[in-house]
């Protein structure tokens, strides 16, 4: 995390190097700086990707000039949000949140509310990448779609598992590498989904905590719980772990490289979760962000970041100019587990609580 | 040079600088953490200023009386086996020329420079299966196959101590580099063995220092967070890695506060009894 920190400021140093000297060397770039507007995006990759292939067009296309932030991961920058929110300060206008952050910023309001008449793309969405407070506002448009797969690393594994039950086959013992938190590994969801029928098995507490029986047995299998994703993704290269739940387009993209690593859609399908475009209560950039988020639902653009970035498309697959191999690189035609966010707002410490138990217990 | 009691209040002027300082720096920011580990925690949001004592109960459990204990037994461990390695060793450094003890101290001083994560990486792959050490134990024929030394109790303590280990030798190599020799060569002189001469008479001269030592090693040891991650299994994980699990992942800031309060107060308590055995151990 220092590393990207220090990446981040040397960086916004350099940036902000350009920046001023395009500014006094091109006076009538002056106007078209006049209208910015601040950009959360998870720093690293991502960020990289978004500065390099789709900034610099949206600025071309609309004379906002853009300044992207790099956001840490997991609800960091949602508690950083809240707090400059209190202040009246907005670190970014729009970020990209997750869907766990979205609810919970729900709950205090953080969201500005969206108006649809100024964003006529958002027809193009699938519906349940549009997100709405209790009351029907719109709290956020979906950004991006990711898939959490089966990973396995090819030379340990010639074939492919096809299904998440080999998590609790008892040949894979201490052969695995999981997400150590309940609210992002989403493996109630995993087990529901291929032992009891679905994610509604985890209505009722008593749902959950079969859930959480079942799912202790995968225990004696991990070897790695992981917060930090470079910790897997090199131990999955190297074949020390060779089997886990990792990111579907990271995968791809170190399989590509010539790792022996690759990420398969279970038939139970992979776990869906994707990052809305968000604007805090604190921005007084509501027009511009507008702009953005509309010029961000466009098929055409969701079809660029499906090829530069790796991501699965927000819009519906038919608008999409996707051939078919570039559709299945970043998505599947199997049906996704959807995570079921609401009980990571209802129940979240009783689950976290009971998760610490059954992992660190 | 004559030394006067300060008597106006310019006298006292240079002490305002360090306690402006540390009220702004320590006492402020802690004052407001003891003040959130009384706030009411909303669920699936953020918090309210409130007085509830809901927090503590919450960590009044068997669950986090078993991590409270690990993390105790932990950095305790830590602390003695950075002492029993680091006495000896600073010991005998202070013998050695004066160039020889330069060489070592900066190279103990470059480890200093080095972050949590980059040691903790290093060692995890010290310890693979695939890239470790153990192929070297195989590749001279002690053993058959490779095998994983990570996640391990072992590997935990191993990257802590390591980490720890030049704060150790600092502290104690201005206290040993000060003790007189003759009291060594007295001894020796009535027929003491090296060992012996070491043992009876300069562990006792020392005592302080390494009473100082070791509480500053176990209280260094008590806030590693990132090493038991990256090299222990969940069950080794401290009680710093659940605070910060509540605080960063699950924003629940009170109950991140009041287990950091805890902590604090278990550390000060420990401290203190360590202090006041030792004084009376003294006076006895």
């Amino acid at each position: 995390m220092d590393e990207i920190q220090n990446r981040v400021s040397r960086r916004a140093v350099l940036g902000a190097g350009v920046a001023g000297a395009a500014m006094l060397a091109m006076p009538s770039v002056l106007r078209a700086q006049d209208k910015s507007l601040k950009i959360g995006v998870y720093g690293g990759y991502f960020k990289d990707s978004f500065d390099k292939n789709i900034f610099p067009d949206f600025t071309k296309a609309t004379g906002i000039a853009v300044e992207s932030v790099a956001e840490p991961t997991g609800e960091a920058w949602l508690v950083q949000l809240e707090q400059a929110a209190r202040a009246g300060q907005a670190p970014a206008d729009v970020s990209m949140m997750s869907q766990v952050a979205m609810l919970k910023g729900q709950a205090t309001d953080l969201w500005t509310p969206l108006d649809m008449a100024k964003i006529p793309n958002s027809g193009n969405l699938i519906d349940r990448f549009v997100n709405k407070y209790p009351d029907g506002r719109v709290a956020g448009i979906g950004a991006v779609a990711w898939y959490i797969t089966l990973v396995t690393n090819t030379d340990t594994y010639k074939e492919a598992p096809d299904s998440w039950a080999a998590f609790w086959d008892k040949a894979n013992e201490d052969k695995l590498g999981l997400l150590a938190l309940v609210s992002n590994s989403f493996l109630l969801e995993v087990t529901a989904k291929t032992f009891f029928g679905g994610t509604d098995a985890l209505s009722t507490e008593e749902g959950l905590l079969k859930a959480f029986d079942k799912l202790a047995e995968v225990k004696p299998n991990v070897r790695l719980w992981y917060r930090d994703e470079a910790q897997f993704e090199q131990a999955l290269k190297s074949g020390e772990i060779p089997m886990g739940q990792y990111y579907h387009d990271v995968t791809g993209l170190a399989a590509a490289d010539g790792n022996p690593v690759r990420s398969t859609f279970p038939k139970e399908g992979g776990i869906q979760d994707s990052g809305c475009w968000a604007l805090s209560r604190a921005s007084k950039k509501s027009e511009e962000a507008h702009i953005f988020i509309n010029y961000m639902s466009q098929p055409t653009i969701q079809a660029t970041l499906s090829r530069k970035v790796g991501t699965a498309p927000t819009v519906r697959r038919e608008l999409l100019d996707l051939t078919d191999k570039e559709f299945s690189a970043v998505s599947s035609d199997i049906e996704p587990i959807i995570p079921r966010y609401d009980l990571y707002q209802s129940k979240s410490d009783w689950l976290n609580q009971k998760w610490t138990e059954l992992i660190v217990g | 040079m004559r030394r006067e009691p300060p008597r106006t209040l310019t006298d006292y002027g240079p002490l305002f600088f360090p306690a402006a300082m540390l009220t702004i720096f320590f006492v402020v920011p802690f004052g407001t953490m003891i003040a959130v580990s009384f706030f009411q925690r909303q669920q699936g949001g953020f918090y309210t200023p409130a007085f509830v004592w809901s927090n503590y109960e919450r960590f009044l459990s068997a669950f986090f009386a078993n991590v409270l204990g690990f993390s105790l037994m932990l950095s305790i461990a830590v602390a003695i086996c950075c002492l029993v390695l680091a006495l000896p060793f600073t010991y005998l450094l202070t013998r050695m020329s004066r160039r020889a003890q330069v060489l070592w101290l900066v190279g103990l001083l470059s480890i200093l420079s080095l972050s949590e994560v980059i040691t903790g990486f290093a060692w995890s792959t010290l310890f693979s299966r695939t890239a470790g050490i153990t192929n070297l134990l195989v590749a001279i024929g002690i053993m058959d196959s490779p095998r994983a030394l990570t996640p391990s109790l072992g590997a935990v303590l191993t990257g802590m101590v390591y980490q720890a280990f030049p704060y150790t030798v600092l502290v104690l190599y201005p206290a040993l580099v000060r003790l007189d020799p003759t009291l060594t060569e007295a001894a020796r002189t009535l027929g003491a063995s090296p060992l012996r001469a070491f043992f009876n008479v300069v562990v006792p001269a020392l005592r302080n220092t390494i009473v100082a030592t070791l509480i500053m090693v176990f209280i260094f040891a008590l806030g590693s967070y990132l090493l038991p991650q990256i090299l222990g299994r969940p069950q080794h994980w401290t009680l710093s890695v659940l605070i910060t699990d509540q605080a960063i992942y699950q924003s629940n800031m009170p109950f991140a506060a009041a287990m950091a309060v805890f902590l604090v107060l278990v550390t000060l308590a420990l401290v203190a009894l360590t202090l006041f055995l030792g004084r009376k151990g003294e006076a006895a």
